[in-house]
Protein backbone atom coordinates (compact mmCIF):
# COMPACT_ATOMS: atom_id res chain seq x y z
CA UNK A 1 0.00 0.00 0.00
CA UNK A 2 1.83 3.42 -0.77
CA UNK A 3 2.04 6.16 1.68
CA UNK A 4 -0.42 8.43 1.36
CA UNK A 5 1.42 11.50 3.07
CA UNK A 6 4.94 12.51 2.83
CA UNK A 7 5.66 13.06 6.23
CA UNK A 8 5.59 9.39 6.73
CA UNK A 9 8.55 8.80 3.86
CA UNK A 10 11.39 7.25 4.56
CA UNK A 11 14.36 9.39 5.60
CA UNK A 12 16.36 7.76 2.73
CA UNK A 13 13.46 9.34 0.37
CA UNK A 14 12.99 12.15 1.77
CA UNK A 15 17.10 13.08 1.55
CA UNK A 16 16.63 12.05 -1.87
CA UNK A 17 13.84 14.39 -2.49
CA UNK A 18 15.82 17.53 -1.11
CA UNK A 19 18.93 16.34 -3.28
CA UNK A 20 16.53 16.92 -6.42
CA UNK A 21 15.34 20.10 -5.25
CA UNK A 22 18.82 21.39 -5.05
CA UNK A 23 20.78 19.60 -8.10
CA UNK A 24 18.23 20.15 -10.54
CA UNK A 25 18.62 23.90 -10.43
CA UNK A 26 22.16 23.13 -9.60
CA UNK A 27 22.33 21.66 -12.65
CA UNK A 28 20.97 24.53 -15.09
CA UNK A 29 23.26 27.11 -13.66
CA UNK A 30 25.99 24.57 -14.23
CA UNK A 31 24.93 24.38 -17.99
CA UNK A 32 24.44 28.09 -18.27
CA UNK A 33 27.94 28.53 -17.01
CA UNK A 34 29.20 26.48 -19.38
CA UNK A 35 27.41 28.18 -22.29
CA UNK A 36 28.52 31.06 -21.15
CA UNK A 37 32.26 30.11 -21.28
CA UNK A 38 33.13 30.78 -17.88
CA UNK A 39 34.13 26.67 -17.38
CA UNK A 40 36.25 27.19 -20.76
CA UNK A 41 38.97 29.89 -19.90
CA UNK A 42 40.27 28.40 -23.39
CA UNK A 43 37.37 29.30 -25.63
CA UNK A 44 37.82 32.57 -27.80
CA UNK A 45 35.63 35.13 -27.00
CA UNK A 46 34.85 38.60 -27.72
CA UNK A 47 35.97 39.36 -24.98
CA UNK A 48 39.28 37.48 -25.14
CA UNK A 49 39.91 39.53 -28.67
CA UNK A 50 39.43 42.96 -27.45
CA UNK A 51 41.59 42.20 -24.44
CA UNK A 52 44.06 41.30 -26.28
CA UNK A 53 44.08 44.39 -28.38
CA UNK A 54 44.15 45.80 -25.03
CA UNK A 55 47.40 44.23 -23.57
CA UNK A 56 48.85 45.22 -27.17
CA UNK A 57 48.75 48.71 -27.13
CA UNK A 58 47.11 49.65 -23.34
CA UNK A 59 43.83 51.02 -22.76
CA UNK A 60 42.75 54.30 -24.52
CA UNK A 61 39.38 55.08 -22.96
CA UNK A 62 36.48 56.38 -25.51
CA UNK A 63 37.86 55.10 -28.41
CA UNK A 64 37.44 51.97 -30.66
CA UNK A 65 39.72 49.35 -29.57
CA UNK A 66 41.29 48.80 -33.40
CA UNK A 67 41.07 51.56 -35.98
CA UNK A 68 40.88 53.90 -33.08
CA UNK A 69 41.98 56.86 -34.99
CA UNK A 70 39.99 58.34 -37.17
CA UNK A 71 37.49 61.07 -38.49
CA UNK A 72 34.00 61.16 -39.32
CA UNK A 73 32.33 61.61 -42.96
CA UNK A 74 29.13 62.21 -44.21
CA UNK A 75 27.85 62.41 -47.77
CA UNK A 76 25.57 60.25 -49.83
CA UNK A 77 25.47 57.29 -52.22
CA UNK A 78 23.78 57.91 -55.95
CA UNK A 79 22.47 54.81 -57.20
CA UNK A 80 22.94 53.87 -60.91
CA UNK A 81 20.39 51.09 -60.39
CA UNK A 82 22.66 48.45 -61.80
CA UNK A 83 22.70 46.59 -58.31
CA UNK A 84 19.15 46.23 -58.22
CA UNK A 85 18.54 42.84 -60.76
CA UNK A 86 21.32 41.67 -58.25
CA UNK A 87 19.66 42.69 -54.86
CA UNK A 88 15.99 44.15 -53.64
CA UNK A 89 18.28 46.50 -51.12
CA UNK A 90 16.30 49.79 -51.30
CA UNK A 91 20.05 51.43 -51.90
CA UNK A 92 20.84 49.87 -55.31
CA UNK A 93 17.41 50.83 -56.44
CA UNK A 94 17.73 53.18 -59.72
CA UNK A 95 18.34 56.44 -58.95
CA UNK A 96 17.93 56.11 -55.11
CA UNK A 97 19.86 58.39 -53.07
CA UNK A 98 20.81 56.97 -50.15
CA UNK A 99 22.46 59.42 -47.56
CA UNK A 100 25.54 57.74 -45.85
CA UNK A 101 27.61 58.34 -42.66
CA UNK A 102 30.96 57.29 -42.77
CA UNK A 103 34.59 57.25 -41.16
CA UNK A 104 38.23 56.92 -42.36
CA UNK A 105 40.57 55.20 -40.05
CA UNK A 106 43.86 53.29 -39.59
CA UNK A 107 43.85 50.56 -38.15
CA UNK A 108 45.56 50.30 -34.60
CA UNK A 109 44.82 50.73 -30.96
CA UNK A 110 46.27 53.76 -30.61
CA UNK A 111 44.48 56.98 -31.65
CA UNK A 112 48.11 59.00 -31.26
CA UNK A 113 49.59 57.11 -33.93
CA UNK A 114 51.21 58.53 -36.82
CA UNK A 115 49.54 58.25 -40.31
CA UNK A 116 52.64 56.88 -42.24
CA UNK A 117 53.03 54.36 -39.17
CA UNK A 118 50.70 51.88 -40.97
CA UNK A 119 50.56 50.96 -44.79
CA UNK A 120 46.59 50.34 -44.40
CA UNK A 121 43.81 52.73 -44.52
CA UNK A 122 40.07 51.87 -44.01
CA UNK A 123 36.75 53.24 -44.48
CA UNK A 124 33.75 52.25 -42.66
CA UNK A 125 29.73 53.43 -43.75
CA UNK A 126 26.26 53.40 -42.73
CA UNK A 127 24.20 53.74 -45.53
CA UNK A 128 20.38 54.60 -43.71
CA UNK A 129 18.13 54.06 -46.51
CA UNK A 130 14.62 55.14 -47.23
CA UNK A 131 12.50 52.70 -45.33
CA UNK A 132 14.75 52.93 -42.10
CA UNK A 133 16.99 49.69 -42.75
CA UNK A 134 20.63 50.70 -42.49
CA UNK A 135 23.96 49.19 -44.49
CA UNK A 136 27.18 49.09 -42.79
CA UNK A 137 30.10 48.18 -43.84
CA UNK A 138 34.20 48.30 -42.79
CA UNK A 139 36.36 48.14 -45.78
CA UNK A 140 40.22 48.25 -45.88
CA UNK A 141 42.56 49.53 -48.39
CA UNK A 142 43.97 46.20 -49.05
CA UNK A 143 42.61 43.16 -51.44
CA UNK A 144 42.90 40.68 -49.49
CA UNK A 145 43.11 39.97 -45.19
CA UNK A 146 45.79 38.49 -43.73
CA UNK A 147 43.86 35.70 -42.22
CA UNK A 148 40.84 33.61 -42.69
CA UNK A 149 39.46 32.68 -39.18
CA UNK A 150 39.46 34.48 -35.63
CA UNK A 151 41.19 31.72 -34.33
CA UNK A 152 43.99 32.94 -36.80
CA UNK A 153 43.00 36.60 -36.11
CA UNK A 154 43.58 36.03 -32.51
CA UNK A 155 46.59 34.43 -32.74
CA UNK A 156 48.01 36.97 -34.42
CA UNK A 157 47.45 39.99 -32.54
CA UNK A 158 48.97 37.27 -29.89
CA UNK A 159 52.44 37.58 -31.59
CA UNK A 160 51.89 41.45 -32.01
CA UNK A 161 52.20 41.37 -28.43
CA UNK A 162 54.92 43.51 -27.86
CA UNK A 163 57.60 41.96 -25.67
CA UNK A 164 57.73 44.10 -22.46
CA UNK A 165 61.43 44.32 -22.45
CA UNK A 166 61.64 45.89 -25.57
CA UNK A 167 58.53 47.16 -26.10
CA UNK A 168 58.34 45.92 -29.76
CA UNK A 169 56.85 42.99 -30.27
CA UNK A 170 59.06 39.98 -30.55
CA UNK A 171 59.84 39.26 -34.51
CA UNK A 172 60.74 34.99 -33.77
CA UNK A 173 57.10 35.30 -32.65
CA UNK A 174 56.02 36.99 -36.03
CA UNK A 175 57.99 34.85 -37.69
CA UNK A 176 56.35 31.29 -36.20
CA UNK A 177 53.34 33.19 -36.48
CA UNK A 178 53.68 33.30 -40.61
CA UNK A 179 55.48 30.21 -40.89
CA UNK A 180 52.29 28.59 -39.36
CA UNK A 181 49.69 30.54 -41.03
CA UNK A 182 50.44 29.99 -45.23
CA UNK A 183 47.36 32.19 -46.22
CA UNK A 184 48.54 34.85 -44.97
CA UNK A 185 50.80 35.04 -47.78
CA UNK A 186 48.93 37.50 -50.32
CA UNK A 187 48.66 39.95 -47.68
CA UNK A 188 52.22 40.12 -46.74
CA UNK A 189 53.47 40.15 -50.47
CA UNK A 190 50.92 42.81 -50.78
CA UNK A 191 52.45 44.51 -47.52
CA UNK A 192 55.52 44.20 -48.80
CA UNK A 193 54.94 47.10 -51.55
CA UNK A 194 52.13 49.35 -50.09
CA UNK A 195 53.44 52.65 -49.04
CA UNK A 196 51.41 54.39 -46.32
CA UNK A 197 49.08 56.97 -48.96
CA UNK A 198 48.87 60.94 -48.26
CA UNK A 199 45.35 60.89 -48.67
CA UNK A 200 42.31 59.08 -47.68
CA UNK A 201 40.85 60.29 -51.45
CA UNK A 202 43.15 58.19 -53.46
CA UNK A 203 42.78 54.38 -51.86
CA UNK A 204 40.39 52.27 -53.00
CA UNK A 205 38.62 50.03 -50.17
CA UNK A 206 37.91 46.60 -50.21
CA UNK A 207 35.28 45.06 -48.30
CA UNK A 208 37.12 42.13 -47.71
CA UNK A 209 34.32 39.58 -46.75
CA UNK A 210 31.56 37.89 -49.01
CA UNK A 211 28.47 38.65 -48.47
CA UNK A 212 25.00 37.34 -50.47
CA UNK A 213 22.35 39.38 -52.43
CA UNK A 214 18.83 38.61 -52.75
CA UNK A 215 17.62 39.35 -56.50
CA UNK A 216 13.76 40.40 -56.71
CA UNK A 217 13.61 37.03 -58.80
CA UNK A 218 14.84 35.35 -55.31
CA UNK A 219 17.98 34.63 -56.84
CA UNK A 220 21.34 34.70 -54.57
CA UNK A 221 24.33 35.70 -55.54
CA UNK A 222 27.94 35.70 -53.52
CA UNK A 223 29.14 39.09 -54.14
CA UNK A 224 32.16 40.92 -52.90
CA UNK A 225 31.90 44.90 -52.97
CA UNK A 226 34.79 47.82 -52.95
CA UNK A 227 35.14 51.37 -53.75
CA UNK A 228 37.13 52.93 -56.24
CA UNK A 229 38.79 56.28 -55.93
CA UNK A 230 38.20 58.90 -58.36
CA UNK A 231 41.28 60.97 -57.59
CA UNK A 232 44.69 59.53 -58.40
CA UNK A 233 47.67 59.49 -55.90
CA UNK A 234 49.40 62.28 -56.93
CA UNK A 235 51.50 63.83 -53.49
CA UNK A 236 53.37 62.43 -51.34
CA UNK A 237 52.81 62.79 -47.01
CA UNK A 238 54.51 65.81 -45.41
CA UNK A 239 57.38 64.40 -43.49
CA UNK A 240 56.31 67.00 -40.37
CA UNK A 241 52.46 66.46 -39.57
CA UNK A 242 51.46 63.16 -38.24
CA UNK A 243 48.16 63.97 -38.66
CA UNK A 244 48.19 64.79 -42.15
CA UNK A 245 45.66 62.36 -43.29
CA UNK A 246 42.71 64.72 -41.75
CA UNK A 247 44.71 67.64 -42.72
CA UNK A 248 44.39 67.02 -46.01
CA UNK A 249 41.26 65.71 -46.53
CA UNK A 250 39.51 68.77 -44.77
CA UNK A 251 41.88 70.57 -47.43
CA UNK A 252 40.38 68.85 -50.38
CA UNK A 253 36.79 68.89 -48.99
CA UNK A 254 37.06 72.09 -48.94
CA UNK A 255 37.45 72.15 -52.60
CA UNK A 256 34.44 70.31 -53.30
CA UNK A 257 33.08 66.75 -52.41
CA UNK A 258 35.29 63.21 -53.26
CA UNK A 259 33.77 60.19 -55.45
CA UNK A 260 34.39 56.28 -55.44
CA UNK A 261 32.54 53.83 -57.56
CA UNK A 262 31.06 51.13 -55.65
CA UNK A 263 31.64 47.78 -57.51
CA UNK A 264 29.95 44.66 -56.64
CA UNK A 265 31.87 41.68 -57.97
CA UNK A 266 29.87 38.39 -58.92
CA UNK A 267 31.20 35.00 -57.27
CA UNK A 268 31.43 32.30 -60.21
CA UNK A 269 30.04 28.44 -58.54
CA UNK A 270 33.38 27.52 -56.61
CA UNK A 271 34.80 31.08 -55.32
CA UNK A 272 35.59 31.12 -52.08
CA UNK A 273 33.19 32.82 -49.95
CA UNK A 274 34.52 31.75 -46.43
CA UNK A 275 38.12 32.59 -47.06
CA UNK A 276 38.97 36.56 -46.80
CA UNK A 277 42.52 35.57 -47.87
CA UNK A 278 41.58 34.87 -51.27
CA UNK A 279 40.77 37.21 -53.99
CA UNK A 280 38.22 35.89 -56.83
CA UNK A 281 39.74 35.96 -60.51
CA UNK A 282 39.92 39.01 -62.04
CA UNK A 283 37.46 38.05 -65.09
CA UNK A 284 34.31 38.20 -62.20
CA UNK A 285 31.72 40.15 -63.65
CA UNK A 286 31.77 43.66 -61.50
CA UNK A 287 28.99 46.12 -62.04
CA UNK A 288 29.26 49.74 -61.31
CA UNK A 289 26.68 49.81 -58.18
CA UNK A 290 26.58 53.80 -58.42
CA UNK A 291 28.45 56.44 -56.78
CA UNK A 292 29.51 57.38 -52.89
CA UNK A 293 29.97 60.91 -52.66
CA UNK A 294 31.59 62.11 -49.35
CA UNK A 295 30.98 66.27 -49.09
CA UNK A 296 31.93 66.65 -45.28
CA UNK A 297 33.84 65.87 -42.55
CA UNK A 298 34.01 66.00 -38.61
CA UNK A 299 36.58 65.23 -35.65
CA UNK A 300 35.65 61.77 -34.30
CA UNK A 301 35.62 62.88 -30.69
CA UNK A 302 31.82 65.34 -31.57
CA UNK A 303 30.91 63.92 -34.90
CA UNK A 304 28.44 61.57 -35.87
CA UNK A 305 30.45 58.57 -36.28
CA UNK A 306 31.53 58.32 -32.68
CA UNK A 307 28.58 56.38 -31.37
CA UNK A 308 27.95 54.02 -34.82
CA UNK A 309 29.52 50.75 -34.30
CA UNK A 310 30.25 49.74 -37.53
CA UNK A 311 29.36 45.99 -37.31
CA UNK A 312 29.32 44.52 -40.77
CA UNK A 313 26.24 42.43 -40.15
CA UNK A 314 24.27 45.08 -40.00
CA UNK A 315 22.71 44.48 -43.26
CA UNK A 316 19.37 45.72 -45.48
CA UNK A 317 17.29 43.40 -47.09
CA UNK A 318 18.56 42.17 -50.07
CA UNK A 319 22.29 41.87 -48.49
CA UNK A 320 23.15 38.83 -45.71
CA UNK A 321 26.77 37.48 -44.53
CA UNK A 322 27.91 34.80 -46.19
CA UNK A 323 29.65 31.59 -44.61
CA UNK A 324 32.76 33.42 -44.02
CA UNK A 325 33.57 32.75 -40.39
CA UNK A 326 35.23 36.47 -39.86
CA UNK A 327 31.75 38.39 -40.15
CA UNK A 328 30.17 37.10 -36.73
CA UNK A 329 33.48 37.06 -35.20
CA UNK A 330 33.29 41.17 -36.03
CA UNK A 331 30.22 41.82 -35.22
CA UNK A 332 30.64 40.07 -31.79
CA UNK A 333 34.24 41.97 -31.16
CA UNK A 334 32.50 44.97 -32.00
CA UNK A 335 30.05 44.99 -30.36
CA UNK A 336 32.18 44.51 -26.99
CA UNK A 337 34.45 46.80 -27.77
CA UNK A 338 31.13 49.53 -28.53
CA UNK A 339 30.15 48.52 -25.07
CA UNK A 340 33.36 48.98 -23.44
CA UNK A 341 33.98 52.62 -25.26
CA UNK A 342 30.25 53.37 -24.53
CA UNK A 343 30.45 52.65 -20.74
CA UNK A 344 33.73 54.53 -20.52
CA UNK A 345 32.06 57.63 -22.51
CA UNK A 346 29.26 57.39 -19.61
CA UNK A 347 31.56 56.69 -16.85
CA UNK A 348 30.17 53.93 -15.51
CA UNK A 349 31.71 52.15 -12.58
CA UNK A 350 34.10 49.89 -13.62
CA UNK A 351 35.27 51.13 -16.75
CA UNK A 352 38.19 52.46 -17.86
CA UNK A 353 38.74 56.21 -16.78
CA UNK A 354 38.71 58.84 -19.92
CA UNK A 355 41.77 60.24 -19.05
CA UNK A 356 42.75 64.56 -19.25
CA UNK A 357 45.03 63.78 -21.39
CA UNK A 358 42.87 62.13 -24.08
CA UNK A 359 40.30 64.19 -24.21
CA UNK A 360 41.75 66.98 -26.28
CA UNK A 361 42.48 67.08 -29.78
CA UNK A 362 42.66 63.45 -29.05
CA UNK A 363 41.00 62.63 -32.68
CA UNK A 364 42.47 64.52 -35.21
CA UNK B 1 -11.95 19.44 -1.26
CA UNK B 2 -12.72 21.87 -4.07
CA UNK B 3 -12.20 20.64 -7.35
CA UNK B 4 -12.71 23.70 -10.07
CA UNK B 5 -10.13 26.43 -8.65
CA UNK B 6 -7.02 23.86 -7.65
CA UNK B 7 -5.56 23.95 -11.35
CA UNK B 8 -4.88 26.86 -13.52
CA UNK B 9 -7.25 27.66 -16.60
CA UNK B 10 -5.87 25.73 -19.86
CA UNK B 11 -4.71 28.60 -21.57
CA UNK B 12 -2.77 29.96 -18.43
CA UNK B 13 -0.82 26.46 -18.62
CA UNK B 14 0.08 26.05 -21.90
CA UNK B 15 0.70 29.60 -22.18
CA UNK B 16 2.95 28.92 -18.78
CA UNK B 17 5.01 25.96 -20.07
CA UNK B 18 5.20 27.38 -23.81
CA UNK B 19 7.01 30.44 -22.05
CA UNK B 20 9.27 28.46 -19.84
CA UNK B 21 10.93 27.14 -22.72
CA UNK B 22 10.84 30.04 -24.64
CA UNK B 23 12.64 32.25 -21.24
CA UNK B 24 14.90 29.37 -20.30
CA UNK B 25 16.50 29.00 -24.20
CA UNK B 26 16.22 32.79 -24.44
CA UNK B 27 18.89 32.72 -20.86
CA UNK B 28 21.03 30.20 -23.26
CA UNK B 29 20.91 31.73 -26.83
CA UNK B 30 21.64 35.37 -24.83
CA UNK B 31 25.00 33.94 -22.82
CA UNK B 32 25.58 31.94 -25.94
CA UNK B 33 25.96 34.53 -28.35
CA UNK B 34 27.77 37.05 -26.17
CA UNK B 35 30.37 34.60 -25.65
CA UNK B 36 30.80 33.43 -29.19
CA UNK B 37 32.99 34.27 -32.22
CA UNK B 38 31.89 31.23 -34.13
CA UNK B 39 28.61 31.58 -36.54
CA UNK B 40 26.49 30.63 -33.73
CA UNK B 41 26.61 34.74 -32.84
CA UNK B 42 25.04 35.14 -36.27
CA UNK B 43 22.56 32.13 -35.73
CA UNK B 44 21.61 32.94 -31.76
CA UNK B 45 21.40 36.69 -32.65
CA UNK B 46 19.13 36.06 -35.47
CA UNK B 47 16.82 34.00 -33.22
CA UNK B 48 17.58 36.36 -29.92
CA UNK B 49 15.21 39.33 -30.79
CA UNK B 50 12.43 38.22 -32.61
CA UNK B 51 11.85 35.39 -29.69
CA UNK B 52 12.16 38.53 -27.14
CA UNK B 53 9.50 39.76 -28.80
CA UNK B 54 7.10 36.98 -29.03
CA UNK B 55 8.14 36.56 -24.71
CA UNK B 56 7.08 40.14 -24.61
CA UNK B 57 3.69 39.47 -26.33
CA UNK B 58 2.82 36.59 -24.80
CA UNK B 59 3.87 37.47 -21.09
CA UNK B 60 1.42 40.69 -21.70
CA UNK B 61 -1.19 38.43 -22.70
CA UNK B 62 -0.44 36.09 -19.58
CA UNK B 63 -0.33 39.26 -17.52
CA UNK B 64 -4.48 40.06 -18.79
CA UNK B 65 -5.15 36.53 -18.56
CA UNK B 66 -3.85 36.38 -14.77
CA UNK B 67 -5.82 39.57 -14.16
CA UNK B 68 -9.25 37.94 -15.20
CA UNK B 69 -8.52 34.41 -13.94
CA UNK B 70 -6.93 34.45 -10.59
CA UNK B 71 -4.92 31.59 -10.02
CA UNK B 72 -5.56 28.81 -7.84
CA UNK B 73 -4.77 29.58 -3.91
CA UNK B 74 -1.64 28.38 -2.79
CA UNK B 75 -1.81 25.77 -0.16
CA UNK B 76 -3.53 26.60 2.98
CA UNK B 77 -0.85 25.24 5.17
CA UNK B 78 1.96 27.26 3.09
CA UNK B 79 4.08 28.78 5.75
CA UNK B 80 3.70 32.62 5.92
CA UNK B 81 7.29 32.80 5.05
CA UNK B 82 6.63 30.99 1.89
CA UNK B 83 3.67 32.00 0.84
CA UNK B 84 5.45 35.51 0.88
CA UNK B 85 8.43 34.17 -1.28
CA UNK B 86 6.00 32.85 -3.66
CA UNK B 87 4.16 36.01 -4.11
CA UNK B 88 7.57 37.58 -4.46
CA UNK B 89 8.99 35.71 -6.87
CA UNK B 90 6.01 35.20 -9.53
CA UNK B 91 6.07 38.79 -9.19
CA UNK B 92 9.57 39.44 -9.91
CA UNK B 93 8.64 36.89 -13.01
CA UNK B 94 6.68 39.01 -14.56
CA UNK B 95 8.39 41.77 -14.00
CA UNK B 96 11.56 40.43 -15.32
CA UNK B 97 9.93 38.85 -18.82
CA UNK B 98 8.33 42.22 -18.98
CA UNK B 99 11.10 44.24 -18.55
CA UNK B 100 14.08 42.07 -20.46
CA UNK B 101 12.61 42.67 -24.17
CA UNK B 102 11.68 45.83 -23.58
CA UNK B 103 15.26 46.56 -22.45
CA UNK B 104 16.90 44.63 -25.28
CA UNK B 105 14.66 46.72 -27.66
CA UNK B 106 15.45 50.19 -25.69
CA UNK B 107 19.30 49.08 -25.58
CA UNK B 108 18.96 48.80 -29.96
CA UNK B 109 17.55 51.48 -30.20
CA UNK B 110 20.23 53.83 -28.05
CA UNK B 111 22.67 52.24 -29.85
CA UNK B 112 21.28 53.11 -33.64
CA UNK B 113 20.67 49.78 -34.64
CA UNK B 114 17.65 49.39 -36.91
CA UNK B 115 15.97 47.16 -35.11
CA UNK B 116 15.37 43.78 -37.16
CA UNK B 117 12.95 40.72 -36.64
CA UNK B 118 13.98 39.19 -39.93
CA UNK B 119 15.86 40.24 -42.91
CA UNK B 120 12.91 42.66 -43.75
CA UNK B 121 10.81 43.20 -40.47
CA UNK B 122 11.70 46.11 -38.40
CA UNK B 123 10.40 47.54 -35.15
CA UNK B 124 10.72 51.72 -34.65
CA UNK B 125 13.16 52.92 -32.12
CA UNK B 126 11.58 53.44 -28.27
CA UNK B 127 13.90 55.57 -27.14
CA UNK B 128 16.13 58.31 -29.30
CA UNK B 129 20.07 56.94 -30.17
CA UNK B 130 22.33 57.81 -27.03
CA UNK B 131 25.94 56.54 -26.83
CA UNK B 132 24.85 56.62 -22.57
CA UNK B 133 21.99 55.23 -22.74
CA UNK B 134 23.00 52.45 -24.75
CA UNK B 135 25.77 51.77 -22.18
CA UNK B 136 23.40 51.72 -19.17
CA UNK B 137 20.98 49.69 -21.07
CA UNK B 138 23.36 47.17 -22.53
CA UNK B 139 24.65 46.57 -18.76
CA UNK B 140 21.32 46.03 -17.28
CA UNK B 141 19.67 43.75 -19.98
CA UNK B 142 22.71 41.42 -18.95
CA UNK B 143 22.41 42.15 -14.87
CA UNK B 144 18.35 41.98 -15.43
CA UNK B 145 19.24 38.14 -17.28
CA UNK B 146 21.43 37.03 -14.29
CA UNK B 147 18.40 38.25 -11.91
CA UNK B 148 15.71 36.31 -14.55
CA UNK B 149 17.82 33.42 -14.05
CA UNK B 150 18.55 32.81 -10.46
CA UNK B 151 14.15 33.88 -9.75
CA UNK B 152 13.68 30.70 -12.69
CA UNK B 153 16.05 28.43 -10.31
CA UNK B 154 14.41 29.37 -7.35
CA UNK B 155 11.22 29.00 -9.54
CA UNK B 156 12.70 25.49 -10.57
CA UNK B 157 13.54 24.52 -6.68
CA UNK B 158 10.45 25.34 -5.03
CA UNK B 159 8.11 23.48 -7.91
CA UNK B 160 10.53 20.39 -7.23
CA UNK B 161 10.23 21.18 -3.28
CA UNK B 162 6.22 21.30 -3.29
CA UNK B 163 6.62 18.43 -5.73
CA UNK B 164 8.70 16.35 -4.03
CA UNK B 165 9.18 17.29 -0.38
CA UNK B 166 5.80 18.54 0.19
CA UNK B 167 3.87 16.59 -1.93
CA UNK B 168 1.39 19.40 -2.10
CA UNK B 169 -1.15 20.32 -5.16
CA UNK B 170 1.24 23.47 -6.63
CA UNK B 171 2.85 21.55 -9.46
CA UNK B 172 -0.59 19.64 -10.64
CA UNK B 173 -2.13 22.66 -10.89
CA UNK B 174 0.12 23.74 -12.93
CA UNK B 175 0.40 20.42 -14.65
CA UNK B 176 -3.40 19.96 -14.83
CA UNK B 177 -3.16 16.88 -13.32
CA UNK B 178 -5.64 16.92 -10.28
CA UNK B 179 -4.37 15.91 -7.15
CA UNK B 180 -5.45 12.42 -5.83
CA UNK B 181 -4.69 11.43 -2.19
CA UNK B 182 -4.16 8.14 -2.90
CA UNK B 183 -1.41 8.70 -5.72
CA UNK B 184 1.07 9.91 -3.33
CA UNK B 185 3.53 8.12 -2.71
CA UNK B 186 3.21 5.17 -5.48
Amino acid sequence: MPDPHASRATPARRWGSWALVFAIPAACALAFAHVGGWLSPQRLTPRRIIDQFEHNAGVHAGYRRNHAKGVCIAGYFQSSGKAAPYSVAQVFAPEQRTPVTGRFAIPGSNPYAPDGSVPIRSMALRFTQENGQQWRTGMNSMPVFAVATPQAFFEQLQAGQPDPATGKPDPAKLAAFFAAHPETAAFRAWAKTAKPSASFATDGYWGLDAFVFTGPDGAKHAVRWRVTPQVADDTSAPANNPDYLATDLRRRLAHGPLRWQLQVTLAQPGDPTNDATKTWPADRPSIDAGTLVIDSEQPQDSGPCRDINYDPTVLPDGIAISDDPLLPARSAAYADSYLRRTSEEAHLPGSARVSAKTQPEAMR
Amino acid sequence: MKTTSEVFTLPARVLHWLMAAMILAMLFIGVGMVASVSERHAWLLGIHKPLGIAILVLALLRLAMRLRHPPPPLPVDLPAMQRLAAHASHGLLYALMIAMPLVGWAMLSAGGYPVMLGEALQLPAIVPANATAFAILRHLHSWLAMALLLTFLAHLAAALYHSLVRRDGVLPSMLGTRKRPWQNGS
